[in-house]
Formats: C-alpha cells, sequence, structure tokens
C-alpha cells in the first residue's frame, strides 16, 4: 500500500505544479490578449518616439486594443516607424482621420500609444451600408483604419531635454 | 621533471572524469524510462520531488514576502508602489525561482542522491546488480535522473507561485497597496514566453546539471564513508557553482540583448 500513497502524493505534485502554472499564466502573464487572437496591422510614422519598445500598448481611453509589434526606421526620410496589431474585435472601429500620440503612464511609468478617434462623414456612413466598401479586400473607400493601412495623424513623445531648450529660447527672446 | 608528469597525469584525469561524466550522461539520457520502470521513476519523483515541497514552499513564501517589504519600502518614497507586484513577479520569475529552487534542490535532493548512490557503491550493491545481470545504469541512474529533471521545473514553478502569493499578503493584506493595481500592472508587464518561459528554461538546465552532477560523483565516489562524505559535499559545491555561474550565462543570452 506504501507504492498507492507513494503514487498519490506525486499526483498531487503534479497537480500543484500545474495549478502553479495556470496561477502564472491567468493570473500574472495574463494570457488572454497576448496569445492567440486575430489582429491587424497598422502603420504610422512619429518624428520622435521617446522611449516606447515592441509590445508597449496601444490604448483608447486607457483600454487596451492592441500592441506594438515592429518598431524600425525608415530607410528614405530617416523617421522611425511603428507597426502595430490592434485585435480584430475592433475591426471597423476606428475612423481614418484616428490621431496617435505617445503618453506616458504616470511620472515614471512605461510609454505607451494612445489612439484618439477621429470623425466619420454622416455621407460616409451612408456609403458604408450600401455599397459594403468596408467588407471585402480591398478597402480603398472605406473610412475606416484597416489592414495596412498608415495614420497620418501623429504626435511626438515629449522629450525632455527639447523642452527645456524651447524653454530656454523663449526665455532668452523676451 | 616530476612536475610535467603530475600536470599530464592530472590533465589526464581530468579529461578521463569528463568522458566518464558524458557516458553516464548520455547512457541515462537515452535509457528513457520505459512503462515497466514508470514505477521506480515515479518513487524517485516521490523521494525528489515531494519531500523537497515543503522546504521550497516555505522558502518560496517567505522569499515573496520579503520581496514584498523591502520593494515597498523603497517604491513607496517615489510614490510608485504600484509597481511592487511586476517588481516581485519578475525577480522571482526571471532569477529567483530558478536560482534558489536550484540551489535548494541541490542541497535537499542532489546531496542525497550521491550519498544513497556512493553507499550503494560501497556496499557493492551496483556489482551485485551488475552480477544479476541488471544494469546499474538503467535501473538506479535513469529513474533518478529522469524524476529529477521533471521535479525541478515543477518545483521552480511552485516556488514563483507562492513568492508571489507571499508578496500579495505582504504588499496588498499588510501594507495596503491596491490589490487591483498589483495583479494588474503585474500583467501588462509579464510576458509568457519572455519571462515565465524562460524561467522554465533556466529550471530545466539547472536540473540536469544538479542530477547530472549528483548522480556522477556518487557513482565515481571512493567507496569509503570518508570518500561518501567527501563526494557529498562536493556535489552541493559544484552544483551551487554551477548554478550561479550557468545564471549568468542564461541571462545574457535570455535578456542581454533584447
Amino acid at each position: 500500500m506504501t507504492s498507492r500513497k507513494t503514487e498519490l502524493l506525486v499526483g498531487i505534485f503534479v497537480a500543484l505544479a500545474i495549478a502553479a502554472t495556470l496561477l502564472l499564466a491567468l493570473r500574472v502573464a495574463n494570457q488572454g490578449m497576448a496569445g492567440g487572437g486575430e489582429t491587424y496591422t497598422l502603420t504610422a510614422r512619429f518624428d520622435n518616439i521617446g522611449g516606447l519598445k515592441a509590445r508597449s500598448s496601444v490604448k483608447v481611453g486607457g483600454v487596451i486594443v492592441g500592441r506594438v509589434s515592429r518598431i524600425y526606421l525608415n530607410e528614405r526620410d530617416l523617421v522611425p516607424m511603428v507597426e502595430m496589431e490592434i485585435s480584430t474585435e475592433y475591426a471597423n472601429t476606428f475612423p481614418d482621420t484616428s490621431s496617435l500620440s505617445i503618453l506616458t503612464s504616470g511620472l515614471l511609468g512605461e510609454q505607451f500609444i494612445g489612439l484618439k478617434p477621429g470623425f466619420i462623414f454622416p455621407e460616409d456612413l451612408e456609403m458604408i451600408e450600401e455599397d459594403k466598401v468596408c467588407e471585402t479586400s480591398p478597402y480603398e473607400n472605406c473610412p475606416y483604419l484597416t489592414e495596412g493601412e498608415e495614420i497620418m495623424d501623429t504626435k511626438s513623445a515629449l522629450v525632455l531635454e527639447d523642452l527645456i531648450g524651447q524653454f530656454l529660447f523663449n526665455q532668452g527672446n523676451e | 621533471m616530476q612536475k610535467l608528469i603530475n600536470l599530464g597525469r592530472g590533465t589526464l584525469d581530468y579529461i578521463a572524469a569528463i568522458g566518464s561524466a558524458s557516458m553516464m550522461l548520455f547512457g541515462a539520457l537515452f535509457a528513457f524510462p520505459t512503462w515497466k520502470n514508470t514505477r521506480l521513476m515515479v518513487h524517485q519523483m516521490y523521494v525528489v520531488g515531494v519531500q523537497s515541497l515543503l522546504i521550497i514552499i516555505v522558502s518560496g513564501l517567505f522569499i515573496g514576502m520579503v520581496m514584498a517589504l523591502q520593494g515597498y519600502t523603497i517604491l513607496v518614497s517615489y510614490g510608485a508602489e504600484g509597481s511592487l507586484g511586476p517588481m516581485v513577479a519578475l525577480s522571482l520569475l526571471r532569477e529567483l525561482g530558478p536560482v534558489v529552487t536550484a540551489l535548494l534542490f541541490a542541497g535537499r535532493a542532489g546531496s542525497a542522491l550521491t550519498a544513497e548512490i556512493g553507499l550503494m557503491k560501497a556496499t557493492e550493491q551496483l556489482s551485485s546488480l551488475e552480477m544479476m545481470a541488471v544494469d546499474p545504469l538503467r535501473r538506479v541512474l535513469s529513474p533518478r535522473f529522469w524524476a529529477g529533471v521533471y521535479s525541478m521545473p515543477m518545483l521552480a514553478l511552485i516556488f514563483s507561485a507562492v513568492g508571489i502569493l507571499g508578496g500579495h499578503l505582504v504588499g496588498v493584506d499588510w501594507l495596503g497597496v491596491d490589490s487591483g493595481s498589483y495583479w494588474s500592472i503585474m500583467q501588462s508587464t509579464v510576458e509568457w514566453n519572455e519571462d515565465v518561459v524562460n524561467g522554465v528554461i533556466k529550471a530545466l538546465v539547472f536540473a540536469l546539471v544538479v542530477v547530472w552532477i549528483a548522480l556522477y560523483k556518487g557513482y565515481h565516489c571512493i567507496p569509503t564513508s570518508e570518500g561518501i562524505s567527501k563526494a557529498t559535499t562536493e556535489t552541493v559545491v559544484y552544483s551551487s557553482l554551477t548554478i550561479l555561474g550557468l545564471d549568468f550565462v542564461l541571462t545574457a543570452l535570455m535578456f542581454g540583448i533584447s
């Protein structure tokens, strides 16, 4: 019977390990968003991305809608380009007049991209209803942000040195 | 002249030791437990895994609690006590979980393995097994090896999980950090692949090294009471040093270049 008891205890041990893994996966690492989840890609060019990193979050009014997937330098104009993956849960949600800005959470917190939804003309809404431009692949006339689209309206990160420089410059003029 | 001879002999002995250790490792690796001796392995998992559970849980709890306490006193002066969660979770998952578990595992299970096998050798049980045409590698070493390799990462995961809960106990329940920010900032910072899986890989590497050293030292010890005690000490010392050295190498590979 000792062998049975041993097996039971080993079973409890393995169950504990699985419970620990589940706790780490669900409570600590939050596998929900990062795991699978269909996404679509948007790009944007910034003058300065500050401390933004790959895996930084993209938020709309504080709600995480996606993550930064890649940051690279546009070789032609030498400006940073940011590629974002937005959850398809939010497909055809953000008008293409939306704007992006790089924000900081708290005083010492990490930087993230804030997406501010734009507006849609009423006649565009009618067009979506009638011509179904947002449902099939070439989304040419779709007034929403779609796969691969570039967001034009962006605001750079605040760089402390630039701010101080500007302040001193203004002081000097007075 | 004599010094040169000694140097040569030392080098040859060293290479021979590495050779026989590698032979033993490959022997144990390829003597993968079949259904017939799964039972042996389960018993060894009881010995190295279940019996290490208490020390792992208790030390995990206290390390998590201490980190929350120390972290809180520093972070609160910046008004950043919300970052307590990620601090506790990341240091446990990336470093303390695998490393402290491996050090405890080397002291608790590794030394016991060396002493057990060393005594088997000293009392000629291993030779008797060979006389009965039972391969001691397959019967004695392989179940212990695989049991250790399976148990260690599980122990490290339990250690990290208990530590994070201990940090919650001190940080949230006693010191008054907001429970929501403890978990949510942790969730937005900790990555599954980057942090949790890398920690498990570390634990797996440490497990291989600790069990390998323990079994080798036991199998090749001088079969006297003095030899066994020396082998046991060497197991703990060598394992600990190798764990700390390898930890730096693995950390540099995993987190150094991003």
